[in-house]
């Protein structure tokens, strides 16, 4: 069959990080060449992964695509697949198939601020976003990387935001709902450290992560702002199980998430965003 | 499929008595006959192999969460309108094994599994399943991702259409503007009368099996009799849909109290779903072997009314019966639209006639098109 979209490709897992206790990082090479030649992807797609015998998961890539013979992908222990997936290690083969989806707006994001505003525990997604950009520094304008846990035991990438922090023109904001006695960040919810960020907002573009309640309120208040909701981004969750558009399980409002977004601009989906039930 | 080029020549008469020509003209041309078949108390899509096959004799008598099947004295062929089977599960099977995937060591590799498809010859289709086939076209022969099991299935086809001159209660298709006649999709198409058949063919391959049959010209009058017949069943239906500003009266309907009074009865069973030659749902079943060296991948129908469709690690979108029927109604009638350009409703009536308490799509949507008092 000529393009078969549901044929699942081997890969070897190459490296393997433990991020946390439940969340780890593989790094992914295509077995055969001819897979690993043509596979090109941008940042904010994902692939769906592959356990044998077990099924599909659909996780984003969070490496760079400009190296596409890499293949990274942050896991979170939840579900069935991602039980055998999560505990898989290097030498093992999964299974890929992909890559499908709209990711962030890179291209249209250059020569302007970043703002990435993010919450609890899904902001994998965006992290190859941030890396992105920090690959062509020059290319973009000041970065502003705000993130909210719920708890400091929710902070994944605790590595990842102390060397952003050092990035030039860059601004890294952690706050935490329920401090601990170790934590020396902001506390309160995210959205309360925008008040003090000097924002332009006719040259700033928003990429936003994580529950849909809190991105809601996170893009009103910018609204007030003064930020277009056409410069604001939210990458979406529901369930993926073919990756094409077809299978009919992540439909938000007339969206496929995994063929028209993840990545979506706000102003298509924020009558459907947050909304109970659907 | 339909040629856009071709132009179709002016309708013929085909005798009842001659109807096996064309059983015999299918056969030669290497198809395999479906037809409507008495099965488990419905109609089925079953192998025919002569006129004598089809349900003669009998009628079906539908209506909101009832099907029921009379004997009378007719001797038409497709006295019978339709069964639960749309034309989907022709194309898009209920399970298709896509891929096998076989262990070695610490790798695997994955074998597509080519369908095993004939040649196949449908007779009696009706134009709401006509129109039920051109929206699932537009779903899985998209652009991006064509899918290549239902494209193979769907090439196989040569479809033997059976224009509707009555209605069940159920029927809408004239508020849907796709029947009772059926315009386009079909290779050949029938109008039955009682000692013969209107005949015309609606693609070269149709036409093709048209000339191995004995046929004369069909009379103007005759032409605008057989109209006629069709247009007094399109008149006779009472059930439809309010069409007008329906998408958005539906979008804005998210906390309509209709809702609530609706799944208080809906049993969220899938029926609807099921018997929609719309609705294309569907998830993957990993089958592994007993010793863990093989693995079967299957693609099995879903729907919407599953509890798990809008499951996600330990959260469910749509967790009670209530959102999933509004999941459905609003898909099916709105989002549709901006998804594929038109509604997911044909007005088959299958889902008000499969609905084990006979909800009716027309009647809910006419009330959430209604502002809540």
């Amino acid at each position: 069959m000529t393009h078969n979209p549901y044929l699942i490709h081997p890969a070897r897992i190459l490296e393997r990080k433990q991020e946390s206790t439940d969340v780890v990082t593989f790094r992914l090479q295509l077995t055969h060449s001819v897979q690993q030649n043509a596979f090109r992807f941008e940042a904010g797609q994902f692939n769906m992964l592959y356990v044998f015998g077990i099924g599909e998961v659909a996780i984003s890539i969070v490496s760079d695509p400009d190296e596409p013979a890499f293949l990274d992908h942050t896991i979170r222990i939840v579900g069935r697949v991602t039980q055998i997936l999560g505990h898989m290690q290097i030498g093992e083969t999964v299974g890929v198939r992909g890559p499908f989806g709209i990711g962030w707006p890179m291209e249209g994001a250059k020569g302007k601020d970043v703002l990435i505003v993010t919450g609890g525990l899904g902001c994998a997604p965006v992290v190859g976003a941030i890396e992105y950009i920090f690959r062509r520094r020059e290319e973009y304008g000041a970065m502003t990387i705000l993130h909210g846990v719920k708890t400091p035991h929710d902070l994944l990438y605790r590595e990842r935001y102390d060397g952003w922090r050092h990035q030039p023109n860059t601004k890294v904001l952690l706050t935490s709902d329920e401090p601990g006695k170790t934590w020396h960040n902001h506390v309160g919810v995210v959205t309360e450290l925008f008040d003090d960020l000097q924002l332009v907002p006719d040259n700033t573009l928003v990429m936003m992560c994580g529950p849909e309640i809190m991105m809601r309120v996170a893009c009103n208040v910018l609204t007030h702002q003064g930020l277009r909701p056409d410069a604001m981004y939210v990458s979406l969750e529901r369930h993926m199980e073919c990756g094409i558009g077809l299978c009919g399980h992540c439909q938000l409002g007339p969206f496929f998430l995994c063929k028209d977004g993840p990545v979506m601009r706000l102003d298509r989906v924020i009558p459907f965003m947050g909304k109970v039930g659907v | 499929m339909n040629s856009d080029s071709f132009q179709a020549p002016s309708p013929r008469l085909f005798l009842r008595k001659n109807f096996l020509q064309l059983f015999h003209a299918l056969k030669q041309l290497g198809y395999q006959i479906l037809g409507p078949v008495l099965s488990q108390g419905a109609i089925q899509w079953k192998t025919i192999t002569a006129p004598e096959d089809l349900p003669i004799g009998w009628n079906d008598r539908q209506e909101p969460g009832s099907y029921r099947l009379e004997q009378d004295s007719h001797s038409r062929f497709f006295n019978i309108i339709h069964g639960p089977e749309s034309l989907k599960p022709l194309t898009f099977t209920s399970r298709e094994t896509l891929l096998v995937l076989d262990r070695q060591d610490h790798t695997f590799s994955a074998k597509e599994i080519q369908p095993e498809i004939k040649p196949t010859a449908v007779l009696g289709v009706r134009a709401c399943d006509l129109a039920g086939l051109a929206i699932q076209d537009r779903i899985f022969l998209n652009d991006t991702y064509p899918d290549p099991y239902y494209e193979q299935r769907r090439e196989h086809l040569l479809l033997v259409a059976v224009n509707c001159t009555k209605a069940h209660p159920a029927c809408f298709c004239a508020s849907m503007a796709t029947g009772p006649k059926a315009q386009y999709g079909f290779d050949l198409c029938l109008t039955e009368a009682d000692e013969d058949f209107l005949i015309e063919a609606g693609s070269r391959k149709g036409l093709q099996v048209l000339e191995q049959l004995t046929c004369s010209l069909a009379s103007e009058e005759r032409i605008i009799q057989d109209k006629e017949r069709i247009a007094a069943c399109a008149a006779s239906q009472t059930r439809r849909l309010p069409t007008a500003n329906l998408p958005d009266a539906l979008y804005e309907a998210h906390d309509h109290p209709r809702w609530d009074q609706v799944a208080a009865r809906c049993l969220s069973c899938s029926n609807c779903t099921m018997v929609c030659p719309t609705c294309f749902c569907h998830g993957v079943e990993e089958t592994p072997s007993l010793d863990f060296q093989q693995s079967e991948h299957t693609r099995v129908w879903d729907s919407c009314f599953a509890p798990d469709h809008g499951y996600i690690h330990g959260k469910n979108f749509r967790p009670t019966t209530k959102d999933r029927y509004r999941m459905w109604l609003t898909h099916k009638l709105a989002s549709w639209i901006d998804q594929f350009g038109t509604s997911g409703c044909v007005g088959c009536g299958r889902c008000i006639t499969w609905c084990p308490v006979g909800i009716d799509i027309t009647e809910e949507a006419q009330a959430l098109s209604q502002p809540s008092d």
